[in-house]
């Protein structure tokens, strides 16, 4: 999902001058070809991720579409001010690239595990904020975001996701419904991120118990497709929320406020995301979603529970 | 240009910051009295004011980093029939647009909303980056407070732009010498604030604001061919016998008028 997002960066620059890219001290050889085609539009900066934010507001303002990329945590948290005041108070047009979204990087500990920007960035006027699914999904939006207005965070997954979206299909601000071919419209998952792939996989495991489960994907956490999770979840008697975020400021919350002030009351609402606490421990994040009964099996055993 | 023009324009815009002040009772005078020179010699003498009118993409950008001293910038914007009469009376108001800080987007001439401080070395930066990149010959210039420079954000964006060929970027500080709670030396001692530039690879001046103002447009005509720095000593309240080193007058809000005033009849120009 990175490489492919990345190049599709690339790809965009090709085609337009005033598209220029930034990094905060990557990883070696990050988009070589890049660098070494298009040099003026490449920018490598230090370890300095709000002057890195500041310089790309100061770009945008004298007429750049900037992206810019480094660790998620660092991108949101260390910069959090130049995020709020350059860009979204001023509407800069920069899209912040953040590698390693929720638990991707584990292993590597708690400074590094980003558990909350997506309620963070949700939080600020003006913000747009992306959790693609998987690599076609993450290339239609990065095409999107060329013309979008204003800034954009995208939240990346750790790579390899299987491909489960159609080219041309993602745009920005519009939930993509997967209705089950069995679907009696009783279960109801709204994912964002690479959770959707975990709920195709709990779909998977409730087929063989006759549970068909349909999937709500909202790729575009804000502005959120109020119309489609609306008009869609209206109908279902049990609505769960999937995300990989602490609870505060999440998809769930929003979904949960959403349906209340709108009169919708699904039999059963379940909000699954990502505990308010930091992780226990240092561990994969396929290892951490076990320990947290988030893995597709867990999820799959507690809608079995719930469905009448 | 004659050394009585900055003189007598300087007692000006302070009388008008008054006036400004006395419109919302808020704000921060003697920190917009000690750039009063600074950006009424970069407003008035140096950058072309008519390209700032008509946001020329080649317009030279002035970024006020120390946004607290606004009521300077509005007062020279309002000088240069940017900024109506009728919107400074509403400063601090509802409805305004005008407030404590400066906000982009809401005046032509205001090209970053500043006010938490530390943010605009790095955006002007960005805006000399690109400039650059597209071949403009514009040039920006940030102005930081020196209580601001304790921000570790500003040392970011100079260690960036001293490795950078941007000779199209200039760093102003206001070195007034006082901070909030007391003097920069007794907070967070500044000193030796040129060898600290100098060794982030800007080419450093130093002027004297408050004897010889006059020679900061000659700092700003030296074409060098890396970034520019200029620490611009000043008194905190320059211009003012009253407010002159009386750190009592930062935070200062709801002044009545006669207080007002008090501090108008106290301006003063210089001895020429």
């Amino acid at each position: 999902m990175r490489k492919a997002g990345l190049n599709a960066i690339y790809e965009l620059a090709k085609e337009d001058k005033d598209i220029v890219f930034i990094g905060s001290d990557l990883g070696v050889d990050t988009l070589k070809e890049f660098k070494d085609t298009l040099p003026n539009q490449f920018f490598m900066e230090g370890v300095s991720e709000g002057h890195m934010v500041g310089m790309a507001a100061g770009m945008a303002h004298a007429g750049a579409t900037v992206y810019i990329n480094t660790i998620a945590t660092f991108l949101t948290r260390r910069a959090l001010d130049q995020i709020v005041v350059n860009l979204c108070l001023d509407n800069a047009k920069v899209r912040l690239y953040g590698n390693g979204g929720g638990l991707v990087y584990g292993p590597l500990g708690a400074t590094h595990t980003a558990l909350e920007d997506l309620s963070l960035l949700s939080a600020i006027p003006n913000m747009t904020v992306l959790a693609p699914s998987d690599s076609v999904e993450m290339i239609d939006l990065i095409k999107e975001s060329k013309d979008f207005p204003g800034p954009i965070y995208i939240r990346l997954g750790k790579g390899g996701e299987k491909v489960l979206s159609k080219a041309g299909t993602a745009k920005i601000g519009k939930a993509f419904f997967d209705k089950h071919s069995k679907s009696e419209g009783k279960v109801l998952i709204c994912t964002t991120g690479v959770m959707r792939q975990r709920a195709v996989l709990v779909r998977e495991f409730l087929e063989k118990e006759s549970i068909f489960v349909d999937i709500l994907h909202n790729h575009t956490i804000k502005p959120l497709d109020t119309n489609s999770i609306l008009t869609t979840a209206a109908n279902y008697e049990l609505v769960i929320t999937l995300e990989e975020n602490v609870p505060n400021g999440g998809l769930g919350q929003q979904i949960g406020c959403l349906l209340l002030e709108n009169n919708i009351c699904p039999k059963k609402f379940i909000r699954l995301s990502l505990p308010d606490e930091f992780p226990q421990e240092y561990a994969r994040q396929e290892e951490m979603f076990l320990t947290l009964g988030l893995d597709p099996e867990s999820v799959a055993s507690r809608i079995k529970e719930l469905y009448v | 240009m004659e050394k009585g023009f900055l003189n007598q324009k300087s007692f000006e815009i302070r009388n008008k910051v008054l006036d400004i002040f006395s419109y919302g009772n808020r704000g921060h005078i003697p920190s917009a009295f000690s750039i009063v020179e600074t950006l009424t010699t970069l407003y008035y003498q140096y950058v072309d004011i008519e390209k700032i009118k008509n946001n020329s993409e080649d317009r030279d950008r002035i970024i006020l980093s120390k946004g607290h001293g606004c009521l300077s910038l509005y007062s020279i914007l309002h000088d240069h029939d940017l900024i109506k009469e009728d919107d400074l009376k509403t400063y601090c108001r509802p409805g305004s647009v005008l407030g404590g800080h400066p906000t982009k987007g809401k005046i032509v001439g205001i090209e970053a909303s500043t006010g938490s401080l530390g943010l605009g070395p790095s955006v002007a930066v960005g805006m000399a980056t690109e400039l650059k990149r597209k071949g403009s010959p514009a040039e920006v210039f940030v102005l930081v407070g020196d209580g601001e420079i304790n921000e570790g954000s500003v040392w970011e964006a100079l260690l960036s732009v001293g490795n950078k060929d941007l000779d199209n970027f200039t760093i102003i500080v206001d070195y007034n010498k006082y901070q909030s709670y007391s003097s920069t030396e007794e907070v967070c001692d500044l000193d030796p604030l040129k060898q600290k530039l100098e060794a982030f690879k800007l080419k450093t001046f130093e002027v004297d604001m408050i004897n010889e103002p006059e020679s900061l447009l000659l700092c700003l005509q030296e074409k060098v061919s890396i970034p520019k720095a200029i620490i611009c000593h000043s008194i905190k309240g320059q211009g003012s016998k009253l407010l002159e080193g009386n750190l009592h007058w930062h935070h200062k809000s709801y002044l009545s008028s006669e207080e007002v005033e008090k501090v108008r009849s106290s301006l003063k120009k210089r001895q020429l």
